[in-house]
């Protein structure tokens, strides 16, 4: 023991390893109701590491090669012993993180933790998920089926609908007139790179949030509130050790968690054409669009945006700035919400009525971007349009309206 | 906050059951890739009828040998015409450029058109031929209209012929294609057909994903570790948390 | 911590049964990731046995076939090769191949062969893996003017007699490494597989 003690004093004067450990795990205090939603954070973590573990390892094998490519995929799937598990723990692997990552912030919509003093740790989570949406699109072209080819056809098209520079700007992010080789080789390197600028953005999210406290289901600071728990008199008296209470805790949700993802990977790893389209079993062929193409689902909401609003002139600009409009809109998240609580459980039914209409109308626009446009499915997607900027736009104003309830002083159990 | 999970999970499976169809109803495939005795004659009818014009340049012919059951020995006997060595992928010598000439498309590799196209659709495509002069080989295809490939089942199957029936549409009349009828004898009985193309889809499909059947097998014991885990990690949990509540 | 109300027996074995089934667990999922870098199907296959036909190799006269992407030579020896052998005996670092991990069982023998007549063997420099050169003249200027015919490295010096066997006192610590093989016919050789009669 001693051994191990002069070991940790030798460290600790070089690197501060205890101080580390401390400030962040073991003299972390954090709120002690947090419920189901709180794993998601470390869940996403998790499935951050599969997917650089599993990517690293498909590399080892895939062919970044217009000729190669979609052949290379099969040859992980059948000629490389565990290809196939490690292939369809990164494909199960890419959806797991936007389900975390939805309820995630999800989480941070009902509880208010976009409210100050979060506010950054909001908007650097927003950065984190364009830099997943920007690595997912790259990885999605990599198996070099239909679906992916179209799919990067489509969404890079969107860059040429920009007026005057557009289509200049699609050639050069091509490289090429069409989607092609040279393409397939920049969305490679791309893809490999970008989750590592995804980890240190996850640092960097992390540190932020370090630096305020957790919120809670309840949205009440307990770093205001009194001090002094059986761990420590100077700590809040709602927060606990991270660990070992949320260690354990999360260690748990985490086998929770990967149960279901087993059950994916080993039984349903194409979930029904959602996780693994089928189309893309086809090579890619320039000369044949598919009868039908859609996004992957978790792009589809936004894709069903792009196509509610209609072209101006002849230009599907409008319907390019929508799309982007509803994903940079939740930056301004912090400074939307006028409500004097933070927490859902607090807040009015006309609150609670928008938010879970929102959650509705979410999932409907991503259903409508799942499939081919009718009229009626056209007008849905434009009423859901619609509705998806008006719970932004017009928070400022229901958020005040709300008859909110009094937020106890101390978290509840 | 289960309400919540259980509405999110009622609203997303609606979603997830939708599979992609095409206007002509499906017949169900029913195959069973545990069936060995089916799969290794689907292998035979492919090499017969199917691997002369299409490839299906992934899978290799030794591990077909493990999967079904078959000596090396046995498939180099009876399932190989070409000069390939056992560990070879399957390959055929037509060209694209020849297939382009004879076909109009290229014949497409078989590799994985099992999981491009569904079983049930194969199922219907290859006991879906008729009899249509149109074509240039004469016939044509229920569920894949206007399709460059001859009927190579013909003989075991003998013709069919389309019978249609009169749908109106916004007030303007349409024929409909209704149902399949014989129209010549076969060499074999429908339900021996059936049986024919059921072996074939099977085959496709083991094809198209040789691991699947091992993966479902691991996949129980996975998962039943994995279970093993969660209590462990629950009774820790609780454990713990009795400092807290 | 405070230690009240607290069975930490119970919590220590609790502890201890988790890591210990979490660590089973992550051995599980590290052993797809080794194991994904063992030879491919596609290797495997491209690393088959391949066959040698040796009707055409006239005495003296060596032939490379390419088994695993390394060479394999075959060399035909002439009756005064073969007489040459044992003399070479004495200056020779294994003479009689004990070291049976070069060799089939089966070619643990005077001329290290199925067939005295020829020698298969990896062409692969036991010291750092280039490939010697077959030199068969005798008492060339180079080699000096006990040569009787053998290989010499030309990466670092070392020397392998006609039945590739290593002379002492060079950089290469073993003898020539003799692949599984089997005669088909007279003039055929399967390098690589030995049909089960193997070391």
């Amino acid at each position: 023991m001693s051994m191990m003690k002069n070991f940790m004093t030798w460290i600790d004067d070089r690197y501060p390893a205890t101080k580390v450990w401390n400030e962040h795990l073991a003299q972390y205090y954090a709120p002690k109701n947090f419920n189901f939603w709180y794993f998601m954070g470390s869940l996403a973590l998790l499935v951050l590491v599969i997917q650089i573990l599993t990517g690293v390892w498909l590399a080892m094998n895939y062919k970044p090669d217009a000729e190669l490519a979609f052949g290379s995929v099969e040859y992980i799937m059948r000629d490389v012993d565990w290809g196939w598990l490690i292939r369809y723990m990164h494909s199960t692997g890419a959806s797991a993180f936007f389900v975390v990552i939805y309820l995630h912030m999800f989480r941070g919509l009902m509880y208010g933790s976009y409210r100050k003093p979060r506010e950054l740790l909001w908007i650097i989570g927003v950065i984190i998920y364009l830099a997943m949406m920007a690595t997912a699109f790259f990885g999605y072209l990599l198996p070099w089926g239909q679906m992916s080819y179209w799919g990067a056809q489509v969404i890079v098209n969107l860059f040429s609908a920009v007026p005057v520079i557009g289509p200049d700007l699609g050639v050069w992010v091509r490289g090429d007139y069409v989607i092609s080789d040279a393409t397939l080789n920049r969305f490679f390197a791309l893809h490999f790179l970008l989750p590592f600028i995804l980890a240190a953005l996850v640092f960097i999210h992390i540190v932020a949030l370090h630096k305020v406290g957790s919120n809670n289901p309840d949205g009440v600071e307990i770093k205001k509130g009194p001090k002094g728990n059986r761990w420590s008199d100077k700590a809040p008296a709602d927060g606990i050790p991270f660990h070992p209470y949320y260690t354990v805790k999360d260690i748990a949700g985490v086998a929770g968690f990967l149960f279901i993802f087993a059950a994916v990977v080993f039984f349903a790893p194409e979930m029904g054409g959602y996780f693994i389209e089928h189309p893309n079993f086809e090579p890619a062929n320039p000369l044949k669009t598919p009868e039908h193409i859609a996004p992957v689902w978790y792009f589809t909401p936004f894709y069903a945006i792009l196509r509610a609003v209609p072209s101006i002139a002849g230009s599907a600009f409008p319907g390019v700035v929508a799309m982007f409009a509803s994903i940079l809109i939740m930056f301004f998240m912090p400074w939307l919400d006028r409500s004097p609580v933070k927490s859902i459980r607090y807040k009015g039914g006309l609150y609670k009525a928008m938010l879970w209409i929102f959650v509705v109308n979410f999932i409907l626009l991503g259903y409508l971007g799942t499939q081919p446009t009718t009229d009626l499915y056209k007008l849905l997607a434009q009423i859901g349009t619609i509705y998806y900027f008006a719970f932004f736009l017009l928070m400022p104003i229901y958020s005040k309206m709300d008859n909110t309830k009094p937020v106890p002083e101390r978290v509840t159990e | 906050m289960k309400k919540l999970i259980v509405a999110f999970l009622l609203a997303v499976t609606p979603m997830l059951g939708l599979a992609a169809g095409g206007g002509v109803p499906l017949d169900d495939a029913d195959i069973d890739l545990s069936d060995q005795a089916s799969l290794q004659r689907g292998a035979k009818y492919f090499m017969n009828y199917c691997l002369s014009c299409h490839s299906a340049k992934y899978q290799r012919y030794n591990r077909m040998a493990k999967d079904l059951g078959l000596t090396e020995q046995e498939v180099i006997d009876n399932l190989m015409f070409t000069t390939d060595k056992i560990g070879q992928t399957m390959n055929i010598a037509m060209t694209a450029e020849k297939g382009t000439e004879w076909f109009g498309n290229p014949p497409p590799d078989l590799s994985v058109i099992a999981r491009a196209r569904g079983v049930d659709w194969l199922y219907t495509y290859l006991r879906g031929f008729y009899l249509d002069e149109k074509r240039p080989f004469g016939v044509n295809n229920r569920v894949f209209p206007d399709v460059g490939m001859p009927n190579v089942l013909w003989q075991l199957q003998g013709d069919q012929k389309a019978i249609y029936k009169t749908e109106v549409h916004n007030g303007t009349e349409t024929e409909v294609l209704e149902r399949l009828e014989p129209a010549g004898e076969g060499t074999m009985s429908p339900e021996e057909f059936d049986q024919v193309a059921r072996d074939i889809t099977a085959f496709l499909s083991y094809i198209g994903e040789p691991i699947q059947m091992e993966r479902k097998r691991l996949g129980v014991w996975v998962l039943l570790f994995i279970a093993v885990f969660f209590v462990m990690s629950y009774l820790l949990k609780k454990e713990y948390w009795k400092d807290v509540h | 911590m405070s230690a009240d109300g607290v069975d930490l027996k119970k919590r220590r074995t609790l502890t201890l049964a988790t890591s210990a089934v979490g660590a089973v667990g992550a051995g599980f999922v590290i052993y797809p990731f080794l194991a994904a870098w063992a030879p491919s199907e596609k290797a495997k296959a491209a690393g088959a046995p391949v066959e040698a036909d040796i009707s055409k190799l006239e005495e003296g006269q060596l032939m490379r076939v390419k088994w695993r992407g390394k060479p394999v030579w075959i060399v035909h020896r002439t009756d005064k090769n073969l007489a040459d052998l044992p003399s070479l005996d004495g200056g020779l670092a294994d003479p009689n191949s004990d070291d049976t991990g070069q060799q089939p069982d089966y070619c643990k023998n005077p001329t290290r062969a199925v067939n005295d007549k020829y020698l298969v063997a990896v062409g692969i420099c036991t010291h750092l893996g280039c490939s010697p050169t077959y030199r068969p003249e005798v008492a060339p200027e180079d080699l000096g003017a006990d040569w009787v015919g053998g290989f010499f490295c030309p990466c670092h010096g070392s020397r392998f007699d006609l039945a590739g066997r290593v002379y002492a006192g060079v950089p290469a610590p073993k003898n020539l490494e003799i692949p599984p093989y089997q005669y088909l016919s007279d003039t055929k050789i399967l390098v690589g597989a030995d049909g089960g009669s193997s070391s």
